[in-house]
């Protein structure tokens, strides 16, 4: 088996699991040392394998639904369509972003409205969660009570977006 | 090593004002929810994503005075203008369809529309201050926050078109003056050192464009993993010490070889006196000479300030703005020349021993 870096016989072969992703790689002696290999914990293949052409994986036939992105568009051009590629495209993503930045989870600003965008989210669930459970218990009068919050809640949340 | 400077904070803080930095710039990258980027957005959604940003500025508090122009409603030369001042981009300045600003009227605040991202918000300033800057752009951006939905992701940050701009959106950028690294050719070595610590160096207008007249934007690379102030914290000590670096470097040629030197700057102020054909570069490279000289104190301080005029003057937009219609560039080379020769008339000597305080 040949180095994924040279042309020399390989004798370190690493697996890692990448969000559920098995990507595989070996490497030779020097090439290993050289790539940092020397600690198994602090290691992401991600890192390794960025800039590399002969990655090939599952991730080729990605395409984001709401915008029409493929994996193809954003390796070629290195943008991303809308919002909801930076879920499609995760996977691939995240280990770009190891080399790419300080860090890979974000310690800035955070808007107010995305704040209370999730508070409402959240009691939300909490409400649909509570109507579920007194539907179960039959405990309808209680549940009534709370559909109407949720019907409140749900107006609301739709008129400040 | 030269490298190891970079690493370590400079001792004191650095004097002002700062004629090294010529100003600052913090530029935040937003989109909105709910409609694809710019890059992937139909035509129609773009119209709706220019219409409802406008709208929304309208109402901004930092921006009550200001001007909301469609770039469809400007000429090329108008474009190019604004991109001299670097009021808008390169990038925004070609586009095709629903592309927009917003200026301040003192042209401290650019908001653009449908750039890379749907907004682009930018605060600029002379000298060097971030911390004046930050405020005043995080100030801009909650305003606007305020009546727009952005783009967020908890672990991500603001999301942006490029993967490269995540997380805080920000970049920040110091305009710099280094004659004396260019001169010394230690340029690429800082170039180089700061690529390191994630800090990227280019020309005058960003991405691809040449260092003409020694002038450089520096700024931070790296947008996730940090907050707003550790990232402009970190370029600030990387900037101080560039300072000290040029500085030394300045001490140096004077040093070693200081005829030259005067004979150089001597030579420019000779050639923006009695050019007659003259390129934007090669005019930058004299103002460059020029505004060292000013430095040195070989030539009275208005002569930087007027250098400073003069390096967004003979750009070839503005050769044409004062021509007052769009000209071809050899009848730009001569009028450029006839308003250097006439800005320099009155150029004195070098006074090449100068009272130092």
């Amino acid at each position: 088996m040949k180095c994924h870096h040279c042309e020399s016989q390989a004798t370190v072969h690493l697996t890692q699991i990448i969000n559920g992703q098995m990507h595989k790689m070996d490497l030779c002696e020097s090439c290993a040392q050289e790539k940092g290999v020397t600690n198994p914990d602090n290691l992401s293949i991600g890192s390794l394998l960025d800039n590399q052409p002969k990655f090939e994986s599952s991730s080729a036939s990605m395409t984001c639904e709401s915008c029409g992105t493929t994996h193809q568009d954003f390796k070629k051009g290195g943008r991303l369509g809308c919002e909801a590629c930076y879920h499609v495209f995760r996977p691939v993503l995240e280990p770009l972003l190891d080399g790419m930045h300080a860090g890979i989870n974000h310690l800035g600003k955070i808007p107010s409205r995305s704040v209370e965008r999730k508070t409402v989210v959240e009691s939300e669930d909490a409400l649909r969660k509570a109507l579920q459970k007194a539907v179960e218990e039959e405990n309808y009068e209680k549940a009534a009570e709370l559909r109407d919050r949720l019907k409140k809640l749900q107006a609301q949340s739709s008129a400040t977006t | 090593m030269f490298h190891d400077l970079f690493f370590s904070k400079t001792k004191g803080k650095a004097p002002k004002p700062c004629p090294i930095a010529l100003s600052t710039r913090v530029r935040l990258a937003r989109n909105l929810r709910e409609f694809p980027f710019p890059g992937r957005a139909q035509s129609g959604q773009k119209k709706a994503v220019l219409s409802k940003c406008l709208e929304a500025l309208e109402k901004v508090t930092d921006l009550k005075t200001s001007t909301s122009v469609e770039l469809d409603e400007l000429s090329e030369l108008d474009r190019q203008i604004l991109v001299e001042r670097h009021l808008i981009s390169l990038e925004l300045s070609q586009s095709d369809e629903s592309g927009g600003v917003v200026l301040s009227d003192d042209r401290s605040c650019s908001v653009m529309v449908n750039e890379e991202d749907h907004l682009r918000i930018q605060v600029l300033s002379n000298g060097l201050d971030f911390e004046k800057v930050w405020k005043l752009a995080d100030s801009l951006d909650s305003g606007i926050e305020s009546k727009l939905d952005y783009a967020f992701d908890q672990q991500l940050g603001f999301l942006t078109a490029c993967p490269t701009n995540l997380g805080t959106g920000m970049r920040a950028s110091v305009m710099m003056h280094l004659p004396g690294l260019v001169m010394s050719k230690n340029m690429d070595k800082v170039i180089n050192a700061v690529n390191h610590l994630g800090i990227a160096v280019r020309g005058l207008f960003g991405e691809g464009s040449d260092a003409s007249g020694s002038i450089f934007q520096i700024s931070n690379q790296q947008t996730l993993g940090e907050s707003e102030t550790a990232i402009l914290e970190r370029l600030q000590v990387t900037l101080e010490n560039i300072v000290h670096q040029e500085r030394m470097a300045r001490e140096k040629l004077l040093e070693d070889d200081g005829m030259r030197l005067v004979d150089k700057i001597s030579r420019a102020v000779g050639s923006l006196k009695n050019c007659y054909l003259i390129q934007s570069s090669e005019a930058m490279d004299h103002l460059s000479l020029i505004r060292l000289a000013a430095d040195f104190g070989f030539l009275p301080e208005k002569f930087r300030a007027l250098a400073d005029r003069m390096f967004i003057e003979v750009q070839p937009g503005h050769v044409q703005l004062s021509a007052g219609k769009p000209i071809e560039p050899g009848e730009r080379d001569q009028l450029r020349a006839e308003t250097l020769r006439k800005e320099f008339l009155r150029m004195p000597q070098l006074n090449l021993d100068p009272q130092v305080d």
